[in-house]
């Protein structure tokens, strides 16, 4: 299924919430509202066309000075061979190779600041620590995330160091750090 | 627990009253290990919940080794951040190389030359072999046999040599780079593989004697940690981990890149026991198949090596790639075969010749989350068997 077949459906299915799609080009991508993204998550795994049964990658960017921040979903079907992705694979698939049943990306713009989207956790667990993530480094609050801490940086961290305006710290914890502002950005 | 734990299951000694041990006091008890120990193959910390020998809950702690490399991605140009790539998964640099080269040249439009390509799939199959083969070795340690991981490393040796001749480095290489790789092959370089290839093919059939096929390994290994296919994808599994699973799924076959669709090879897969040699004791999904996944896949990389020598290019091998390099404005998602599952870079330019953003999705990380979701009612003894056969890289998992 190419790029431009899913998103046909997606805007059929949620015409509301689906726009601005740029599937030409080198990362087929469509955007979707943050109020809409978890039940075009839903839908995007459960429909039996589409069934991106994969959450590869969350990434967010930071697009400052602009007053946003990007979050790419990286999605891939696997089809098992002779039946969808939703079904439930079955033992020995002996021979068969599984297949690519298409892969996009969904991009979820949020305000810089107080960044909001509701968890995918749920749909795809393995979102929980890409979130987790996204929060560590980022600052995006996954609204009903079932384990809301970073993951990477200490628990007392200040900052999310991803941000593009982000001062890199003097000193952690009373330890001087070498080369305190020496790389920060702009 | 109630009277149904595996205490009461236990046959009574004669003499002893059955009724007055199970009166006895118990609790819970929280259990750390790592970042320090010796099966968590660098620096996992896992909380353990436990009930006497049985895991409650393990909640792993991560973040020992974080450097964020990506920060450090937003402020170097792509040639200097592959030197920094190396240092992910730090047993597989040619790969983590690779994976980013091709992410920016996707990016670029920048055309790699015949030889190149050879040159990158002959150093990535060869990055394979030495790091299955490391953790072939440290999976014995984990169960408690020495001997592997001195045969393993053996071996592992005479490829570092080759490493060593190619570029001069022995861990982070820095060798395959934007526009396809920074020297060419050094002279003999063929022939010393062609020799080690056929030195390599039959000690693995060795270690599959030594190790994979041995009565205790097996006992600790198979129907442990039995991960489904189902919960593999969900909570994204991918290399051989999603193949112990019996996912037919390789990113160098179904989402052909570089040029591995000129090459014949096998999807090494977990099968059930009982069948062609599998011990009957085996279950797919379980440790001993994610284990034997990368012992079979050191055969296939075996082949493709044999295959690339035969088809190998003269020329150049490495594109004239302009000395600031700009970014064009747009974003690109690129996934590679790792070592330890699919490798991904989202590189985002912006015209200029640094990126706005470098992202990495690195196969151990998303691998090691299913930790939680797999040791839950097992054994103590059974963790390190679980994270072992996952095969993390801590400098992947915290980057």
């Amino acid at each position: 299924m190419t790029a431009q077949e899913i998103v046909d459906i997606l805007k059929q299915r949620f015409p509301a919430a689906v726009a601005d799609a740029a599937v030409e080009g080198l990362h087929p991508c469509v955007a979707v509202t943050p109020e809409a993204w978890h039940d075009v998550a839903l839908f995007l795994r459960d429909d039996p066309r589409v069934a991106m049964n994969m959450l590869r990658c969350i990434s967010g960017v930071d697009l400052h000075p602009e007053a946003e921040i990007d979050l790419f979903y990286e999605l891939i079907a696997m089809r098992a061979p002779g039946g969808t992705a939703r079904q439930e694979p079955r033992p020995p698939p002996s021979a068969d190779i599984w297949q690519n049943g298409g892969t996009i990306a969904i991009r979820v713009r949020l305000p810089r600041d107080n960044p909001h989207v509701r968890s995918v956790a749920d749909v795809w667990p393995t979102a929980d620590w890409h979130e987790r993530e996204a929060f560590d480094l980022l600052g995006v609050t996954f609204d009903g995330h079932p384990d809301p801490r970073r993951i990477l940086c200490p628990d007392d961290w200040i900052g999310h160091p991803l941000r593009k305006d982000y001062e890199f710290p003097k000193e952690y914890d009373s330890i001087p750090a070498a080369a305190a502002g020496a790389a920060s950005s702009e | 627990m109630s009277d149904t734990d595996i205490h009461s299951q236990r046959e009574a000694p004669p003499g002893t009253a059955p009724a007055a041990a199970r009166e006895l006091r118990t609790e819970e008890m929280l259990v750390n290990m790592g970042p320090q120990h010796p099966s968590t193959h660098g620096v996992l910390r896992l909380m353990l919940r436990t009930d006497g020998e049985l895991i409650l809950e393990a909640i792993p702690h991560i973040g020992y080794l974080h450097r964020c490399a990506e920060k450090i991605g937003e402020n170097v140009t792509p040639v200097q951040f592959v030197p920094m790539t190396d240092r992910l998964d730090y047993l597989t640099g040619m790969n983590n190389n690779h994976g980013f080269s091709l992410a920016v040249e996707k990016l670029c439009g920048l055309e790699v030359p015949e030889r190149g390509h050879y040159i990158r799939v002959i150093m990535c199959e060869l990055n394979r072999i030495a790091s299955h083969l490391v953790s072939f070795g440290c999976y014995g340690m984990d169960i408690g046999a020495f001997t592997p991981f001195l045969y393993g490393f053996r071996e592992r040796e005479y490829i570092l040599d080759l490493f060593e001749a190619t570029c001069g480095a022995r861990l982070t290489y820095n060798y395959l780079t934007i526009g396809g790789a920074s020297l060419d092959l050094p002279e003999g370089f063929v022939e010393r593989l062609a020799w080690f290839l056929d030195y390599f093919e039959p000690k693995i059939d060795e270690y599959n004697n030594l190790l994979s096929f041995n009565y205790i390994f097996i006992k600790r290994t198979a129907n442990v940690g039995v991960i489904s296919a189902a919960d593999a994808l969900a909570y994204g599994l991918t290399g051989p981990c999603l193949r112990g699973s019996g996912v037919k799924w390789d990113l160098r076959r179904c989402v052909p890149y570089e040029i591995y669709d000129r090459f014949e090879f096998d999807i090494p897969v977990g099968v059930p026991g009982g069948n062609a040699g599998i011990p009957p004791e085996v279950v797919v999904g379980d440790s001993w198949s994610r284990y034997y996944v990368r012992m079979l896949e050191m055969k296939q990389s075996v082949r493709i090596l044999r295959q690339c020598l035969k088809q190998l290019a003269g020329g150049e091998f490495r594109a004239k790639v302009p000395r600031t390099l700009k970014l064009p404005a747009g974003e690109v998602y690129l996934e590679v075969e790792g070592v330890r599952g699919q490798l991904g870079f989202l590189v985002v330019g912006e015209n200029k010749p640094i990126p706005r953003r470098v992202k990495i999705r690195g196969p151990s990380f998303c691998n090691l989350c299913i930790v939680p979701h797999v040791c839950r009612q097992v054994l103590l003894a059974d963790v390190p068997a679980i994270v072992g056969s996952i095969d993390v890289v801590m400098g992947e998992v915290d980057r």
